[in-house]
């Protein structure tokens, strides 16, 4: 069938095609961020997109986190449709009293009056030798704001769709985007487009674990599974997708299937979303549990340069593996 | 008093002389009705500064965005909100313009008023985004933004200017300089006291006017809003003015002292524009006693209203947190 024809594709191509498609499709969409135009962006994400639509809808801005951010909060309650670029997550807190103050705050404080469409991406994740101020996993900051969508980019077909998705939303949406996964290629649906913004989904069905996690987890906890598979282990693979608000239905289906809970996550262990995933199916399907939940999470502390300190520091396809077999005895 | 009071007909006056009186008798019943418990949380009182609000609002269009502070409830009536929903909010009823959601610091209404903001600062940007907006859509009118002396002092007011300047954003910065940042006064806060100095380091036309004389400030804001519409470039408007009341209701205000209260209290815009009027006999003590009257049907009614008003179930207590 034709409609199973797929495409080659970079992390990286796969979310500038979306960012592509979504200026050609509406005029209200903006680009703003640092470093997107002339320089192509920080991490070439958005090259050429300057020449091909012209500085208005491509906006260099200065070095103002807060205050690009907060302009991006004003332009959407003014009817446009702005993609605010933060170059990287760590940045982010500079614009985190506009995005959670501001962005997340208005619809509720002015008794539903006030939309704020705005959609801002941020660079993330850890493996690239950054050190402690650039390898940061706030997901669980931002999935703490009630106002807020957040998502999380785990593989390229959301490369290529999330974001078309979080430019339809009346609410803001945060999008997490993983820097290490930029030159990564993988086959997506040649048509691939928008996808649904509201579910969790099972990237791999198995009968006897359910590996839960997100973002720059769902890649290594799939190989995971592809090595598990060869001792005779079927992991289902659960990528949370939405990180708020979470879509418990989907992962407590999984688990009452599989009888038993992995959480994987690159940000630090306490208080993340790990804790929260835990401690929802302790509450909603204890009984179904053949063994308790477990966590593999960051290591709690600053990000280290060094290469072995830095991959010792998150959970690796070998942590995943070693930790599923502790919990399935033969 | 400038040339262009000259021209201030009969009625303009009257309205202008009702605005301020409305906003200050308005405010003397919320600080009533905050200490019989009907009002809670923080009230931030406007009492002294009135003039800016309404000059200012003078030289706006309906089509304009107001973004204020948390002292906005001036501005929400100069804006020609309804007192009654104002006060309503204030009760935290569900009649409210907020739906009771927002209280005394989160006055919203459609396209009036873009709140009450009470981030110091916060709405600065979000004032420069919805200017940039409507320059991208080729619309002519602009964004007013009021804020505090406290506002200039913090990073963001820094990053709106420089933004405003760069993109050529139609921005009206008002900065309401009333001289204590809460209780901290202005000398311990800004290396440079003349604010309006602040803009030219961003290439930005500045005014500096005296903030208790509403004609001087409508006057302001209305060369300011001139310039705006003809250049598409921002504008910064500093009105010095002085708070008669407390910072809040919370506030004993250990930091100055009464004389100087009772000093600035003479030059209060009330009575300035009141004796102004009648010496220029466009009014009689009649049309003043009137006008009392008035105001204070107006704001009986406005408490009336909030009296009346109800509680929203506490069923639905998460609405509004995402759109449905």
């Amino acid at each position: 069938m034709a409609d199973n024809k797929t495409i080659k594709i970079t992390y990286r191509e796969a979310l500038k095609q979306a960012i592509r498609e979504a200026l050609l499709g509406d005029e209200r969409v903006f680009l703003m961020g640092e470093d997107v135009g002339r320089y192509g962006g920080a991490f070439a994400v958005s090259k050429g997109l300057l020449q091909e639509f012209g500085p208005d809808r491509i906006m260099d801005v200065p070095l103002s986190e807060s205050g690009f951010t907060g302009a991006g909060i004003g332009a959407a309650l003014a009817g446009m449709r702005p993609i605010v670029e933060v170059m990287t997550v760590n940045f982010s807190l500079l614009a985190m009293d506009q995005i959670v103050n501001n962005a997340a705050t208005l619809l509720h404080m002015s008794g539903g009056q006030l939309n704020v469409p705005v959609v801002i991406r941020m660079g993330c994740g850890i493996g690239r030798q950054l050190a402690a101020q650039h390898s940061h996993s706030w997901e669980p900051l931002y999935a703490h704001i009630p106002g807020l969508i957040v998502l999380s980019v785990g593989t390229h077909e959301d490369a290529r769709g999330m974001l078309l998705s979080a430019l339809k939303s009346p609410d803001p949406v945060v999008i997490f985007e993983y820097t290490y996964m930029l030159n990564m290629e993988a086959e997506i649906p040649a048509g691939a487009g928008a996808v649904d913004i509201s579910k969790a989904k099972v990237r791999r069905e198995g009968k006897d674990i359910s590996i839960i996690t997100y973002g720059a987890g769902v890649y290594k906890s799939l190989e995971a599974a592809t090595e598990l598979a060869a001792s005779g282990i079927e992991a289902e693979v659960v990528d949370l997708r939405v990180l708020r608000p979470l879509d418990e239905t989907t992962f407590l289906a999984s688990v009452g299937k599989t009888h038993r809970a992995l959480v994987v996550e690159e940000a630090w262990r306490s208080v993340g979303l790990a804790a929260e995933v835990s401690a929802r199916i302790t509450e909603k399907a204890f009984y179904e549990l053949d063994a308790p939940v477990q966590r593999l999470c960051g290591v709690e502390v600053p990000i280290p340069y060094p290469k072995h300190l830095e991959d010792a520091s998150v959970p690796q396809r070998g942590d995943i593996v070693r930790a599923v077999k502790k919990m399935i005895k033969p | 008093m400038g040339n262009s009071e000259k021209n201030t007909d009969r009625g303009k006056a009257l309205e202008l002389l009702y605005q301020m009186l409305l906003i200050r008798r308005f405010e003397e019943k919320s600080a009533e009705m905050y200490t019989k418990t009907n009002i809670r949380g923080f009230l931030h009182l406007y009492i002294g500064e009135e003039a800016v609000a309404v000059g200012v609002m003078q030289a706006l269009t309906d089509d304009d965005y107001v973004l204020a502070t948390y002292r906005e409830h001036g501005h929400a009536l100069a804006r020609g909100m309804d007192p009654g929903a104002i006060m309503a909010e204030m009760y935290g009823k569900q009649e409210g313009c907020s739906r009771g959601r927002g209280g005394s610091m989160h006055l919203f209404e459609g396209k009036k008023l873009y709140g009450g903001n009470a981030i110091v600062a916060g709405h600065l940007s979000m004032a420069v985004g919805m200017a940039l907006a409507s320059k991208k859509q080729k619309k002519n009118n602009l964004a007013c933004c009021f804020f505090g002396e406290g506002a200039a002092a913090e990073g963001e007011f820094h990053e709106a200017m420089n933004l405003a300047a760069l993109w050529q954003a139609p921005v009206l910065f008002v900065c309401e300089n009333n001289f204590y940042a809460m209780g901290t006064a202005l000398q311990y806060t800004h290396s440079e006291t003349h604010l309006e100095k602040k803009g030219a380091a961003y290439g930005i036309e500045t005014m500096a006017v005296d903030g208790m004389d509403v004609l001087a400030v409508g006057q302001a804001a209305k060369e300011a809003v001139e310039k705006i519409r003809t250049t598409g470039k921002p504008f910064f408007l500093v009105c010095n003015t002085y708070r008669f009341r407390a910072h809040s209701m919370f506030d004993a205000e250990l930091y100055r002292d009464k004389s100087e209260v009772e000093e600035w209290k003479k030059r209060d815009p009330i009575p300035r524009l009141r004796d102004f009027l009648m010496e220029k006999k466009l009014i009689t003590e009649q049309d003043v006693q009137e006008l009392e009257k008035k105001v204070e049907a107006e704001v009986q009614k406005a408490v009336d209203f909030a009296e009346a008003g109800t509680w929203e179930p506490i069923e639905e207590l998460t609405k509004f947190v995402y759109s449905e």
